[in-house]
């Protein structure tokens, strides 16, 4: 993985202490919330419905097991003994003291980390496919392009009050891993006729009040003009975007209201007044980062058998484990949704296990997931029973990854105070109810995702099963979606009608999934069913 | 009733006006009538609040109760983590909340 | 005695900014106002004439001014560009970045403060209006 440079420590270093500084001053009086709060949050800091929360950034979803020995320091130094995986790859702590918050982030920059632009309306983490460096089916890996743009995108003078936050996802295989056409900007690598390397970009995606899958806007640009690119859709997106109203000030408001064509348009005519000017980032500074992504020192010879005979562990095997590039290896999924825990938490003493797993099965590289799990993505196959075992003795090893009790759950309103509605006991009633291994297997992929509030940082909007918590007339009320993806067949799920109060919507996902049993051919997914006989047969059995 | 919630400047951590001070326990709050935008800024300017805002309560026989869910998760802690809570002995304490 | 935050040589002009519409419409004027939704492209006709272009910042988070400032720069003005309004210490770096060379804030800002603010960090990983080189860079020579 990348290895930060004399540069790169010397500017986390800097930020450090002019947040140090910054805090000092916060708390003298010398500056009130309003001039604080986006100082703050541009260092990840949210004040929070009990506490302030930290999110620290975690660049592309990749950690080696020092930095996550860090990361269980933090929880039981600063925290409550605890972290939480979010959906877009960070991790988040709830119980931060402001006074302590510059000395965390001291302490992440000793392993090369930071919490720099992880909230407020910033440039944010930029993610990627969890199995980037592992998978058969990548073009290349696509975090030397990410961690590329990670430095263009820190610090930018130009674009660092922006109308809102703005959000990069990357991909470089055909099964879209990382929801790209959910963000502000996703970029899916790619070659073409003549082999040269580029991306498609696609712009204006997102969820929230107003949900919308990205269109393309360039087939194909050259890779190496990237920068200059991303350049001129974040300017025009800072000129021309809404300043008026909170909830429309994201790029896709421009591009829905401009049109696809006229916002491209915008764009091209931006790129071309900057392109003169502007040096894109030369291919030896690529070349210079993308060596840090050579493929690690796997063995060769290794076999490729592991033995079933524990039916536990082929379980596990058969949900949690998928194919590797290399042969003899394997990637591992390590479920944080253990049934009846909250999804994407992780103890202290549970990451101090990851990193010690990181460290001796993975080749010392450990992944978060946008579905708040964790990936060890170079596990030897002979070393997967082994790894199963110290997985399953300390609660990390649910054979669920993409089934139907691996819910995709924001904190909710037991921990935001922006939500409406508690979403973590919704996941863990749900995820009761089908605990049964029989059935979760014979639902196969069924990814249910539930968001506290309209913000969406749940995805409810791209879940098979979708799930909406709101207020009405001061109670919790949830309504239920359905048909969302946020793969590369991404697709908005749709209201099935009225809401539910909290044991009403566990009843009505299970006459959902009562329905798709009912009526499935041989080898749908609930997703298939649903596309295939569309959305009244469903209302029809939640309803009556 | 009108009470007033924020957090503590330094530490985060949740607190309510009692009258002569903040409480982390809701229970101490105190009715603020219609003073409770002066009392903030007063407080806010004095850094001994950050983020205060006036909530509407009800004095019940068991003590002061938030009428909105949000407010009640505010004074006990997560109800998926009651060990973290105020009240992390107390197995029902999650009733009140609901 | 010369305002502390303002970092050019030469004179202040002194004539009071008017608004882009008005400035384009008055053949003689040389300081212009502009506000967030102005497109400074239009300026570049007069560039010959122009001295000074304020750039308003009614609310410090609109952060168009910093779009504005660039595109001046990179269209090759010269002249004085003042950030106006809602200023404050922290935002001091990355105007400094986008091309400003002058700052009136609404409150006033501790000099030494600037100074400090200005030289905060070591490195930078853009190229911006200013001339610092980038470290990408400064990585390959």
């Amino acid at each position: 993985m990348y290895r930060y440079d004399q540069y790169d420590q010397a500017i986390v270093d800097a930020r450090v202490a002019e947040f140090r500084d910054q805090v000092a001053r916060r708390i003298a009086g010398e500056m009130n919330d309003d001039q604080f709060k986006p100082l703050r949050l541009k260092n990840g800091l949210y004040l929070q419905l009990h506490a302030y929360m930290l999110r620290v950034a975690i660049p592309y979803g990749t950690l080696n097991s020092k930095q996550v020995r860090k990361l269980a320091h933090i929880a039981r130094t600063y925290d409550r003994g605890y972290g939480h995986i979010t959906t877009r790859q960070n991790i988040q702590y709830n119980w931060i003291k402001l006074e302590q918050a510059p000395d965390i982030l001291a302490e992440l920059a000793t392993v090369e980390m930071h919490a720099i632009q992880t909230s407020g309306e910033s440039i944010r983490n930029i993610s990627a496919d969890q199995y980037a460096g592992a998978a058969a089916d990548e073009i290349c890996d696509p975090r030397a392009w990410a961690e590329l743009l990670r430095q263009y995108t820190t610090f930018h003078p130009e674009f660092s009050y922006l109308p809102r936050k703005f959000k990069i996802a990357i991909t470089a295989a055909d099964d879209d891993r990382a929801a790209i056409k959910l963000h502000d900007v996703g970029l899916k690598i790619v070659r073409n006729a003549a082999g040269e390397l580029g991306f498609e970009v696609y712009v204006g995606g997102g969820m929230g009040r107003t949900p919308f899958v990205a269109p393309l806007i360039r087939p194909f640009l050259p890779a190496d003009r990237i920068c200059s690119y991303l350049e001129a859709v974040l300017r025009v997106w800072n000129r021309h975007g809404r300043r008026d109203n909170i909830h429309k000030q994201r790029i896709k408001i421009l591009v829905h209201d401009l049109g696809g064509e006229e916002f491209t348009r915008q764009v091209e005519a931006e790129w071309q007044a900057i392109a003169p000017q502007m040096d894109d980032i030369p291919m030896k500074e690529f070349d210079r980062i993308a060596a840090y992504f050579t493929p690690p020192a796997f063995e060769t010879g290794l076999s490729d058998e592991i033995d079933l005979s524990d039916p536990d562990f082929a379980r596990w095997v058969k949900h949690n484990v998928h194919a590797h590039k290399q042969p003899g290896y394997a990637i591992a999924t390590i479920s944080l949704k253990a049934i009846g825990e909250i999804p994407g938490d992780i103890s202290a003493d549970q990451i101090d296990v990851v990193a010690d797993l990181t460290e001796r099965y993975s080749l010392d590289d450990l992944r978060a997931t946008h579905a708040q799990n964790l990936v060890l993505p170079h596990v030897r196959k002979s070393d997967l029973y082994t790894v199963w075992q110290i997985l399953r003795d300390h609660d990390l090893a649910t054979a669920s990854l993409d089934l139907v009790t691996d819910i995709i759950a924001c904190p909710g309103l037991d921990y935001c105070s922006l939500a409406n509605a508690r979403s973590i006991p919704i996941a863990q009633k749900i995820a009761d109810r089908f605990a049964a291994y029989d059935v979760q297997n014979d639902l196969g992929e069924l990814k249910i995702k539930i968001s506290g509030c309209i913000n969406a940082c749940g995805h409810h909007h791209v879940g098979h099963i979708g799930i909406l918590g709101v207020d009405r007339k001061g109670t919790e009320n949830y309504q239920l979606l359905l048909g969302g993806s946020g793969a590369e067949d991404a697709s908005l799920g749709k209201i099935t009608g009225p809401g539910f109060d909290e044991d009403g919507i566990v009843d009505a996902v299970g006459r959902t999934i009562d329905k798709y049993r009912a009526i499935r051919a041989d080898g749908e997914r609930f997703l298939d069913t649903y596309r295939r006989v569309g959305f009244e047969p469903f209302k029809e059995a939640i309803y009556g | 009733m009108k009470i007033i919630t924020g957090n503590d400047l330094k530490t985060g951590a949740v607190i309510w006006w009692a009258g002569d001070g903040w409480s982390p326990h809701v229970e101490d709050s105190v009715d603020v009538g219609e003073t409770g935008e002066t009392l903030l800024a007063r407080e806010t300017a004095a850094l001994r609040v950050n983020g205060g805002y006036v909530v509407e309560a009800t004095q019940t026989p068991e003590g002061i109760r938030p009428d909105h869910i949000k407010e009640r998760i505010r004074a006990l802690g997560p109800t998926v983590r009651l060990d973290l809570s105020l009240k992390p002995a107390d197995p029902t304490a999650g009733d009140w909340v609901i | 005695m010369a305002d502390p935050l303002r970092f050019r040589d030469d004179e202040p002009a002194d004539e009071p900014a008017v608004t882009l519409d008005a400035f384009l419409d008055q053949p003689d004027a040389v300081s212009v106002r502009i506000e967030g939704g102005d497109d400074v492209r239009k300026l570049i006709p007069a560039f010959a004439r122009l001295r000074l272009v304020e750039i308003d910042f009614p609310r410090f988070r609109d952060g168009r001014g910093y779009s504005s400032a660039r595109i001046l720069r990179e269209s090759g003005y010269t002249g004085e560009i003042k950030a106006v309004g809602d200023v404050l210490l922290d935002q001091l770096l990355f105007m400094r970045r986008c091309g400003f060379d002058s700052f009136a804030p609404d409150h006033p800002i501790d000099p030494a403060a600037a100074e400090r603010a200005f030289n905060a960090y070591p490195a930078v990983y853009q190229q911006a209006a200013d001339g610092e080189v980038p470290v990408w860079k400064l990585r390959h020579g």
